[in-house]
């Protein structure tokens, strides 16, 4: 059988800063299969982003299993592409060259790219953009090109860390649907956090909700609305009463 | 929009001519003698029939101006990346990048005369030393102040320290660069007088300390004069270059192509 996109087994961490210590992982379970959107949910500040450092490569865990592709051994940088919840685009790079970091990183020709990046800048409605500046962009607009230098550098497994949180509701709402194409256009295995319980039934194929710090997982929920997925699914009753336990299941940890 | 620009210097402008105008005044007046303190327009005048010689040794000036402060920013730029490689580099050479400041150029300058000789070099040597501390501190604060998200963001592509250094850290560090640039653009030209003044054979320094030792004290306010648009012209240029380098700097909306 195929091994699955991410295998997480018994993830723990724990910081130390001299004598004091903090446990912000106790125990973390989870799977992402190919070509699954799976997302992560908790309350804020429960080591979400925490998690996500440990899958991305950029932290290691105290303890327990992290495998991509079935490899548990080998160096995880670069085998997902990950977007922060910043934009964080170059500011001296145009679109074009932004969109293009990733490959820059792998070494990848210049020539071949650049052509690689307009392509996809042609095939998701960004081109009239391609020689702006980020300084010139909007909020919705930098997420989408973030997205899109995600989707450049890796498009089998996207790891998005609240992307759209600082949007406002009609551009989230229309990046959400961008990044169902998105992912449905490359058949990408996703990895998603937030802490919209709404997001989270809309995007997802199964949701992971965890408690506050030390995070473990509280709750696994299948999302069983048909694809492709659209807005006004959300008011189905299936999805309302969804919404609700789980806002309920947030709240309660939220007080602790 | 250029009137504007203008119009910003409006003020600087009103506060010169006034000052000059009170110069000119004052010794037209008699209160001290032209000999020991010219007016500025027999100042200009001077420079103007001088202009055969004083030109000679401005490009003298400028030549060893510009090499030196070329010197300066290669030897400033690698000393700030050395800085940024490892903490123990840190360490290590900031002091001594501090000591090296506290040396009294009057006292270094006759030594290397003794050193290297009346020629082009010591004087280079002077302005590099003058310009580099500017520009190794700036560009050293510049790649040290990279956002630390998108240095994880770099490492999450498994970029390597050097890619990250020339992908992210040194284009963010340019702005800084160029201030540092900047302010070594103005000590510049005074740093390359000094060197000429302990001995040279050509050079505005030399010009001003002969023009003083033969008594033709306004040859030597017409050489100040020089040295001052001489500066002003090279921190123009290092602005100007600024400009054309970072345009995403400068709120330009697209990429000039």
């Amino acid at each position: 059988m195929e091994p699955p996109k991410l295998l997480v087994q018994g993830v723990s961490k724990i910081f130390r800063d001299g004598r004091q210590t903090l446990d912000t992982l106790a125990s973390i379970d989870l799977v992402v299969n190919n070509s699954e959107f799976v997302t992560v949910i908790g309350p804020s500040g429960c080591g979400k982003s925490t998690l996500f450092n440990i899958v991305a490569g950029v932290d290691q865990p105290s303890e327990g299993i992290v495998a991509i592709d079935g490899d548990a051994q080998g160096v995880r940088a670069g085998k997902a592409a990950y977007m922060p919840q910043q934009p964080l685009l170059l500011p001296w790079r145009t679109v074009v060259e932004n969109v293009m970091l990733g490959l820059d990183v792998r070494r990848v020709p210049r020539k071949k790219a650049e052509f690689q990046a307009h392509e996809l800048l042609k095939r998701f409605g960004l081109a009239d953009f391609a020689q702006h500046y980020p300084a010139t962009l909007s909020g919705g607009m930098r997420q989408r090109v973030a997205l899109l230098r995600t989707v450049l550098f890796n498009s089998s497994f996207l790891l998005l860390d609240e992307p759209f949180g600082a949007l406002d509701a009609l551009t989230r709402l229309s990046l959400q649907m961008w990044l169902l194409d998105v992912w449905q256009a490359f058949h990408s295995s996703v990895l998603f956090i937030t802490h919209d319980v709404r997001e989270a039934i809309l995007l997802s194929d199964r949701i992971y909700v965890l408690s506050s710090r030390p995070a473990r997982v509280l709750r696994v929920v299948e999302v069983e609305l048909p694809r492709p997925r659209r807005s006004e699914q959300l008011a189905l009753a299936q999805a309302v009463q969804l919404e609700q336990e789980l806002t309920a299941l947030l709240m309660k940890e939220q007080q602790v | 929009m250029k009137l504007r620009w203008l119009a910003g210097y409006g003020p600087a402008f009103v506060l010169g001519v006034t000052i000059l105008a009170f110069w000119e005044l004052y010794v037209r007046s008699g209160q001290i003698s032209a000999e020991v303190l010219p007016t500025p327009t027999a100042i200009v005048q001077a420079l103007i029939d001088h202009w055969d010689v004083i030109s000679v040794h401005t490009l003298q000036t400028l030549l060893e101006t510009v090499l030196g402060m070329a010197a300066a920013t290669v030897f400033g730029l690698l000393l700030a990346i050395t800085l940024e490689i490892s903490r123990w580099s840190r360490r290590a050479i900031y002091p001594v990048l501090v000591i090296s400041q506290t040396i009294p150029i009057i006292a270094l300058a006759p030594l290397l005369l003794l050193w290297f000789g009346i020629d082009l070099g010591p004087k280079v040597f002077v302005v590099a030393l003058y310009c580099f501390f500017p520009i190794a501190v700036a560009s050293a604060d510049g790649l040290a102040d990279a956002e630390p998200d998108l240095i994880n963001l770099l490492r999450s592509m498994r970029a390597s320290r050097w890619q990250i250094l020339w992908l992210v850290r040194l284009p963010g560090a340019m702005p800084s660069f160029f201030s540092g640039l900047r302010i070594a653009a103005t000590y510049g030209v005074t740093g390359a007088i000094f060197g000429e003044y302990v001995g040279a054979y050509q050079g505005l320094g030399i010009y001003m300390q002969l023009s003083f030792n033969s008594h033709a004290i306004v040859l030597v306010f017409a050489a100040i004069l020089v040295t001052a648009v001489l500066s002003l012209l090279l921190f123009g240029l290092v602005s100007l270059i600024e400009r054309i380098a970072l345009p995403w700097y400068h709120g330009s909306a697209i990429h000039r192509l």
